[in-house]
């Protein structure tokens, strides 16, 4: 219990990343699994981000002459996380356009109801 | 030849400057432009190769100016090339053989754009088997999620938009989970390259400290990969995505893109954790029971379809499910017969599709095995193609897939506790394998019920690709003992 006290940014980023998860996997709305899917890479940049920040240190852009390394964050999962959110932005991207062909096509965003009438579609073929 | 050491940077550029040059050139131009640059890419690929065998050393390449801790790497030994080359073989086959469907499938005007999305697939492969960076390997593994979704959805219609929702779903989940499980293999060591990481671990795992976050880092990589790569009981995806697709596509996804995720996770087994640690782990078995249950789970579902296209991907996730139970059994004949399985699937699936739509075109376009009785008697080359294709994938001696399943069972025959079980789902998939595609093939050569249509001639393309993909196999199934040695020195100098 004291280390999920102690860690408690970790253990908001997992648990951020599970609804994340279940919605992408489990909502039948493509909007809310669109939604679901950027939760779980805030979870994991809010993971990464944590990991690398150091209580009282800056970022490590060199001010007042200070560089020792000890006075600064470790910027690598900084780094990481700027990689993550393009990834994030760019898959959502593409979902979002997948989105709103399907939209267009069959005038609704639940999964099943689309997986429905594109079969009847197929089948009238 | 030092010189040799920039081809995997210079391909890997070379695919990014086409992807861009593309985009602005018609489809004729993009295509000439993507056929070129796979063969470079391949000639590259095969000549590191063949240096690799005749020098048998692994070269760590800088990206950058910095050594290893802190700038990135590539590293190449045997495997790494020679899977590129396979890789990129095979994707030529593809776009060759498939070109009728791509030009009927997509509009003239957005077909430059499906040569865009190869080139990019083609620099993210290559950069995943390259890698020496496991950061590097997961931004790489979404750009090729991305780029092979691109060559789905060019294709406009509902199902196979839906398809491809639902593939990038399955593959979204596959990542976030990897690069959760980098992120904390990251938090436990502190590195994001190979090396360090295993050397890293290794210690760890002597001090005892940190067991479970290892397990759960290294559980949710393998497990996202196997999303990604089709493992039972992720593998429902399949028969819509192989299925909807043009058939180029179809072909690339199953018999490629699923294959290097395969390779990475192998590469997360043999190099970032080592064999020793994982099999520590015991994270062995679940991928062995996966592995069996896939077999047999994914075979009936393949006995039962009623359509060709979507009947091979089932057979793909079966076949998937042979590598799984390989890589479960853990030990070094057991990941000689994953590494070739690999390459016997990759050349045989993509056969099998572009065959399998030649066919169905002999036959009003449909894929429903009722309208395919004797279409291989109306389009004999792409009869005989897929004959060779399913007396491989059943496991007919003189084809590669009898040498995988023989890997395969003299692998599983030397684990004690599991080799009753995988030599029986070894026969059962066997049997239940050679039930659904001879059932296909007697009936593709059956003489009565073809009145309805007229014979078809295949275009050259397709003639010509699926010449050599059954070439290749024949030469790699009765030439097999030259290139299992290569196999197994690429693994000696993987691990």
């Amino acid at each position: 219990m004291a280390s999920f006290l102690t860690n408690n940014v970790e253990v908001v980023a997992i648990v951020l990343f599970s609804i994340g998860f279940t919605s992408l996997l489990l909502h039948k709305n493509l909007v809310k699994k669109i939604i679901g899917l950027n939760i779980m890479d805030t979870a994991v940049d809010l993971f990464l981000a944590s990991m690398g920040y150091v209580q009282g240190k800056t970022a490590p852009i060199v001010e007042n002459g200070i560089v020792e390394a000890s006075s600064y964050i470790n910027p690598l999962p900084s780094g990481l996380v700027l990689t993550s959110i393009v990834v994030s932005v760019s898959v959502t991207a593409l979902m979002l356009a997948l989105t709103v062909r399907l939209y267009h096509r069959y005038h609704t965003l639940n999964v099943d109801e689309i997986y429905l009438l594109a079969r009847e579609e197929v089948r009238r073929k | 030849m030092s010189w040799m050491n920039d081809i995997p940077l210079f391909s890997l550029i070379a695919c990014l400057v086409c992807a861009a040059v593309s985009s602005v050139l018609k489809a004729r131009a993009a295509r000439n432009v993507t056929l070129g640059l796979l063969t470079a890419v391949f000639a590259g690929a095969v000549a590191l190769t063949a240096r690799g065998v005749l020098e048998n050393t692994n070269v760590t390449y800088w990206m950058g100016h910095y050594p290893a801790p802190w700038g990135n790497e590539i590293r190449f030994g045997i495997l790494e090339p020679f899977l590129t080359a396979l890789f990129s073989g095979v994707i030529a086959a593809c776009i060759v053989g498939g070109n009728r469907h791509l030009l009927s499938d997509v509009e003239e005007v957005h077909l430059n754009r499906y040569y865009v999305m190869l080139d990019l697939l083609l620099a993210a492969i290559q950069a995943i088997a390259y890698t020496n960076d496991i950061f590097t390997a997961y931004v790489f593994v979404e750009i090729s999620t991305l780029a092979s979704c691109g060559i789905m959805i060019l294709r406009h219609t509902g199902r196979t938009t839906l398809a491809a929702v639902r593939y990038m779903i399955f593959s979204l989940v596959g990542s976030g989970l990897f690069l959760m499980g980098v992120i904390i293999l990251y938090d436990l060591t502190g590195h994001l390259l190979i090396v360090p990481i295993h050397e890293k671990l290794v210690s760890l795992a002597q001090s005892g400290n940190y067991h479970l976050p290892m397990t759960v880092s290294i559980a949710l990589m393998i497990l996202g990969l196997g999303i990604k790569s089709g493992m039972f009981p992720f593998h429902f995806w399949m028969a819509d995505t192989y299925g909807a697709s043009t058939p180029a596509s179809s072909g690339i996804l199953s018999g490629v893109v699923s294959k290097i995720y395969i390779f990475l996770a192998v590469k997360v087994i043999t190099r970032v954790t080592g064999t020793e640690l994982f099999y520590e782990t015991g994270l062995q078995n679940v991928l062995y029971g996966f592995g069996i249950a896939a077999m047999i789970v994914a075979s009936v579902s393949a006995l039962r379809e009623n359509d060709v296209r979507r009947m091979l991907a089932w057979s793909s996730a079966a076949q998937v499910g042979y590598i799984y139970m390989g890589l479960g059994l853990g030990t070094p004949e057991a990941m000689l017969a994953v590494i070739y399985q690999i390459l016997a699937h990759s050349l045989t699936k993509a056969l099998l599709f572009l065959s399998a739509s030649s066919l169905s075109d002999a036959s009003g376009g449909s894929h429903s095995f009722h309208d395919l009785q004797g279409a291989a008697l109306r389009n004999v080359p792409a009869g005989i193609a897929f004959t060779t294709g399913a007396l491989s994938m059943v496991g007919i001696p003189l084809f590669m897939g009898f040498v995988a399943k023989y890997l395969f069972m003299t692998a599983a025959l030397h684990v004690e506790n599991k080799a009753l079980l995988a030599v029986v789902a070894l026969v059962v998939s066997a049997i239940l394998n050679t039930a659904y595609f001879l059932r296909t093939v007697i009936r593709l050569w059956a003489s009565e019920g073809n009145e309805r249509f007229s014979p078809f001639r295949p275009s050259a393309g397709l003639v010509a690709a699926c010449a050599v993909l059954v070439l290749a196999n024949l030469a790699v199934g009765y030439y097999s003992q030259p290139v299992i040695s290569v196999i197994q020195m690429g693994i000696n100098l993987l691990g």
